[in-house]
C-alpha cells in the first residue's frame, strides 16, 4: 500500500522532486525545503520564487525569483548566485548538459555556461519557454509563431521553426528527434527535427501545462483534459495519424500535472481537486495514491528508482508518497 | 455564455488607462498610499520617471496574442497572462491587482485577457477600466489619436483630472465631449487625482449583477440630456426614426470623431430571435463594438437577463426576478465605431416577442 508523508510548505508548490535521495519542495512564497536525512529550509530569494529546475545531473537545484536573481544550490549548500538581471522577473529556467543554465525574461533569453561565459539571445516577441536538447549545448526557445533553436556554446546559425500562434512550454524528446510545444490555444505542436515536419496534437478542452516523457521517450504524457493524454513517439512517424492513450479518465475533473515513472510504463496523474492516481499504459489499471485535497496538483516528480513520488499543490499542500513500506 | 465563476475566489483587477501625462501614476500612487486595508500587486508597462512605491511591482512588455480562431479582434495580452500566473504563485502577498497601461495601449486586449484565457479567468476578474484624462489636453488628444478615443469609449470610470487648469466653460466642453463618446461611464472631476478611492476601485463594472446599479443613467429612460452640455449631439431619441449618424448630413464638428453610442429599447423579446441576433451582430460587427451592455426581458421569463460584451466576446446570465414595480423593458447599449446604427436598431426591434 502506498503511504503518504505530508510535508509543510509555505505557499503554492512551484516545483517538487528529488536531488539524489533528498526530496525538494520549492514554494512561490520563496521557501525551498529539502527533506532527506533531516530537514533543511532555505530562502534564497528576497521575496517570491518563480521557477525551480534541477540540474541535468541531478546534483543541484536552480531557482529564479522576482528579485531578478538565479541561484544554484544542493541540499546541503548555501545558494550561489548564478546570474542577476535587476528588476526583471525571471520566470523561465532550463538546465542543460555540462552545467549550462538558460533563463529568460520578456523577449530575451540568456545561457550561462559552467565556465562563466554568458550568451544573450534576443527575440522579437516574448520567450514562452526554454529547453535544452539532450545532447550538445543547443537551446530551443518557444516564442510567438514558432520556436528557435540556438547554439549556446558556439556561433552556429540558429534554426527557426514556424507555426502560427503563441508557443509556451517546450520540450525535446529524450532521443532529440522531436521538439514539442504547448500553445496558448488548447493544443500541442511538434516538429520532427530531421525534416521540420509539423505535427499538430489537438482536441484538448484546456491548455496543456504539464508534460512528461515516459521511459525511453516512448510516450509524451500531457495534462489539459479529464484524462492524461499520452501521445506515442515510437516508430518513424511519431504521433502522426495515431490515437493517444487516455489514462485515468474522470468525469468532470481535469488533469493538472503528469509525471511518468522512470522505469515502468506507468504515469502518475494529478488532478485539479488534488487527487493523484497511478495508471499503467498497458491496461489502464489504476491505483489511487492520494485522495482529493484543497487545491490542484501543481507539481510531481519521481525519484530515480521510481519508489517515491514528491508532489505539491497550488494551496500549499505537499508530501512524499512511498510505494514501498 | 454563462458567468459561473466564483467571484469571491477571484482577485479583482483594475485597469488604468490614459495617455502620457494625464495623471495615471499620480492616481496609482494615491491608491497605493491612501488605502491601508488592501495590498496591491501592480503591473506596469514600463518603469516611468515617477517612482511607484509598492512591494509587488512588475514590469510587463505588451505582447499581443492573436487567437487562432480567425477573429482579428480576438486578441489577448500574453504578457498579462504570464504575469497573472506568476502572481498566483504568491497569492498570499496581495489582495488585488492594478494594471497600468501605456498611453497608447488599446484597452480591449487587456480586458479580453480576463475573459478569454481560462487560467486568468479562474484566478482573476476584471473589476473596471478606469481612464484618466487631462482636462486641459483631452480635447486635442481626442482630435489627434484614435487611442485616446478608445480609452474614453472603453472606460467604466473616467477621471477628468487637472480641472484646476481649465475654466468652468472649458470643463463643460470637455465633459460634453466625453459624454458624446461614452454616456455610460461614471465621470469624476479631480485635481491631482484627488478622488475618493472607493469611486475608482471595487466597481464591479464587468460583474453582471452590478452592471445596472453602476449605471444610474441606464435606467433613466434612455435619456442622457441631464448629463450633456449644450454641444452634445448624441442621439437622445432613437425611436424618432431619424437623427442617426451617417446619412443626414446635419452633424457639425463632431463628425471628426467616429465613436458613438446607441441605446436600444424594446419590450419583451423572443430569445429564439435575440440570441442568434446578438451572436451575429458581435460576429460581424465585433471589431467595431468597443463595449456592449444590456438588460433583457424575455417573454414568459420571470427573470431579468443581463448581458455584456467586449468586441466579439459576449457574456450573459439570468440575474434576478423582475420586481413588481419595474417595467419589463429590454435595454441594450452599444459603444462603437462605424457601426451601422440603423440596421442595429431595426434588427433589434425584430427580436420583439410577438
Amino acid at each position: 500500500m502506498p503511504t503518504i508523508a505530508p510535508v509543510e510548505i509555505d505557499g503554492f508548490a512551484v516545483r517538487a522532486g528529488f536531488l539524489k535521495d533528498s526530496a525538494y519542495f520549492a514554494s512561490g512564497e520563496g521557501e525551498v525545503l529539502f527533506s532527506g536525512r533531516g530537514e533543511t529550509r532555505l530562502r534564497p530569494h528576497k521575496a517570491g520564487l518563480l521557477a525551480a529546475v534541477p540540474s541535468m545531473d541531478g546534483s543541484a537545484l536552480v531557482t529564479s525569483g522576482d528579485d531578478g536573481c538565479i541561484y544554484q544550490f544542493g541540499s546541503d549548500g548555501a545558494p550561489a548566485l548564478v546570474a542577476e538581471r535587476a528588476r526583471k522577473w525571471i520566470d523561465l529556467i532550463a538546465t542543460g548538459p555540462s552545467g549550462a543554465v538558460a533563463y529568460a525574461s520578456g523577449r530575451t533569453a540568456w545561457v550561462r555556461l559552467a565556465d562563466g561565459r554568458e550568451k544573450e539571445f534576443a527575440h522579437e516577441r516574448a520567450v514562452g519557454g526554454l529547453a535544452f536538447a539532450p545532447k550538445g549545448t543547443r537551446l530551443a526557445v518557444s516564442r510567438y509563431d514558432g520556436a528557435t533553436m540556438w547554439w549556446a556554446g558556439t556561433d552556429g546559425d540558429p534554426v527557426d521553426l514556424s507555426w502560427k500562434g503563441a508557443h509556451l512550454g517546450i520540450s525535446f524528446s529524450p532521443d532529440g528527434k522531436y521538439l514539442v510545444t504547448a500553445m496558448q490555444e488548447n493544443a500541442l505542436h511538434g516538429w520532427r527535427l530531421s525534416d521540420a515536419q509539423d505535427m499538430r496534437m489537438t482536441g484538448y478542452p484546456a491548455k496543456v501545462k504539464s508534460f512528461s516523457w515516459s521511459v525511453k521517450g516512448k510516450y509524451l504524457a500531457t495534462s489539459g483534459a479529464n484524462a492524461a493524454i499520452l501521445w506515442p513517439f515510437f516508430g518513424k512517424t511519431g504521433p502522426m495519424g495515431q490515437t493517444p492513450l487516455q489514462l485515468g479518465a474522470r468525469n468532470e475533473t481535469f488533469v493538472s500535472a503528469v509525471a511518468c515513472h522512470p522505469k515502468e510504463d506507468v504515469v502518475a496523474v494529478g488532478y485539479q481537486d488534488g487527487m493523484i492516481m497511478m495508471c499503467r499504459f498497458a491496461d489502464n489499471a489504476e491505483v489511487q495514491l492520494r485522495r482529493p485535497g484543497k487545491g490542484p496538483i501543481s507539481t510531481m516528480d519521481w525519484d530515480k528508482d521510481g519508489t517515491r513520488l514528491a508532489f505539491g499543490t497550488e494551496e500549499a499542500e505537499a508530501g512524499l508518497i512511498s510505494l514501498q513500506d | 455564455m454563462t458567468a459561473t465563476q466564483d467571484a469571491s475566489a477571484q482577485i479583482p483587477v483594475t485597469v488604468l488607462t490614459g495617455y502620457l501625462g494625464a495623471g495615471k501614476t499620480t492616481l496609482l500612487n494615491r491608491i497605493l498610499t491612501e488605502n491601508h486595508g488592501q495590498r496591491y500587486a501592480v503591473i506596469v508597462n514600463e518603469f516611468g520617471e515617477v517612482g511607484i512605491d509598492n512591494d509587488l511591482l512588475v514590469e510587463s512588455d505588451e505582447e499581443i496574442f492573436e487567437m487562432n480562431n480567425g477573429c482579428i479582434c480576438c486578441t489577448v495580452r500574453g504578457d498579462l497572462i504570464r504575469t497573472v500566473q506568476n502572481l498566483m504563485k504568491r497569492k498570499n502577498a496581495f489582495d488585488a491587482i492594478i494594471v497600468e497601461t501605456t498611453g497608447v495601449a488599446d484597452p480591449a486586449p487587456v480586458a479580453q485577457t480576463f475573459f478569454m484565457d481560462d487560467d486568468v479567468r479562474a484566478a482573476a476578474r476584471l473589476d473596471a477600466v478606469v481612464a484618466v484624462v487631462d482636462a486641459r489636453h483631452v480635447l486635442q488628444r481626442l482630435e489627434d489619436t484614435e487611442e485616446a478615443e478608445d480609452q474614453v469609449a472603453f472606460a467604466d470610470v473616467i477621471l477628468i483630472n487637472k480641472t484646476d487648469l481649465v475654466s468652468s466653460e472649458e470643463l463643460a466642453n470637455v465633459e460634453a465631449r466625453i459624454r458624446s463618446i461614452n454616456p455610460y461611464a461614471v465621470l469624476h472631476r479631480s485635481e491631482r487625482c484627488g478622488v475618493e478611492i472607493a469611486k475608482v476601485l471595487d466597481r464591479g463594472a464587468f460583474d453582471l449583477d452590478r452592471i445596472l446599479s453602476l449605471d444610474p443613467h441606464f435606467l433613466a429612460h434612455g435619456h442622457h440630456s441631464e448629463e450633456c452640455g449644450p454641444d452634445c449631439d448624441h442621439d437622445h431619441d432613437h425611436h424618432d426614426g431619424h437623427g442617426h449618424d451617417h446619412s443626414h448630413g446635419h452633424h457639425h464638428h463632431e463628425d471628426t470623431h467616429s465613436v458613438k453610442s446607441i441605446s436600444l429599447k424594446a419590450g419583451d423579446l423572443n430569445p429564439d430571435m435575440f440570441f442568434p441576433w446578438i451572436n451575429q451582430v458581435t460576429q460581424v460587427q465585433g471589431p467595431n463594438i468597443l463595449r456592449m451592455k444590456g438588460i433583457i426581458a424575455f417573454k414568459d421569463d420571470p427573470q431579468r437577463y443581463v448581458i455584456q460584451g467586449v468586441h466579439m466576446i459576449v457574456e450573459g446570465d439570468h440575474q434576478r426576478d423582475w420586481k413588481e414595480s419595474e417595467p419589463r423593458e429590454s435595454r441594450l447599449v452599444f459603444i462603437g465605431r462605424d457601426l451601422n446604427w440603423d440596421v442595429l436598431k431595426d434588427s433589434f426591434a425584430a427580436c420583439a416577442a410577438q
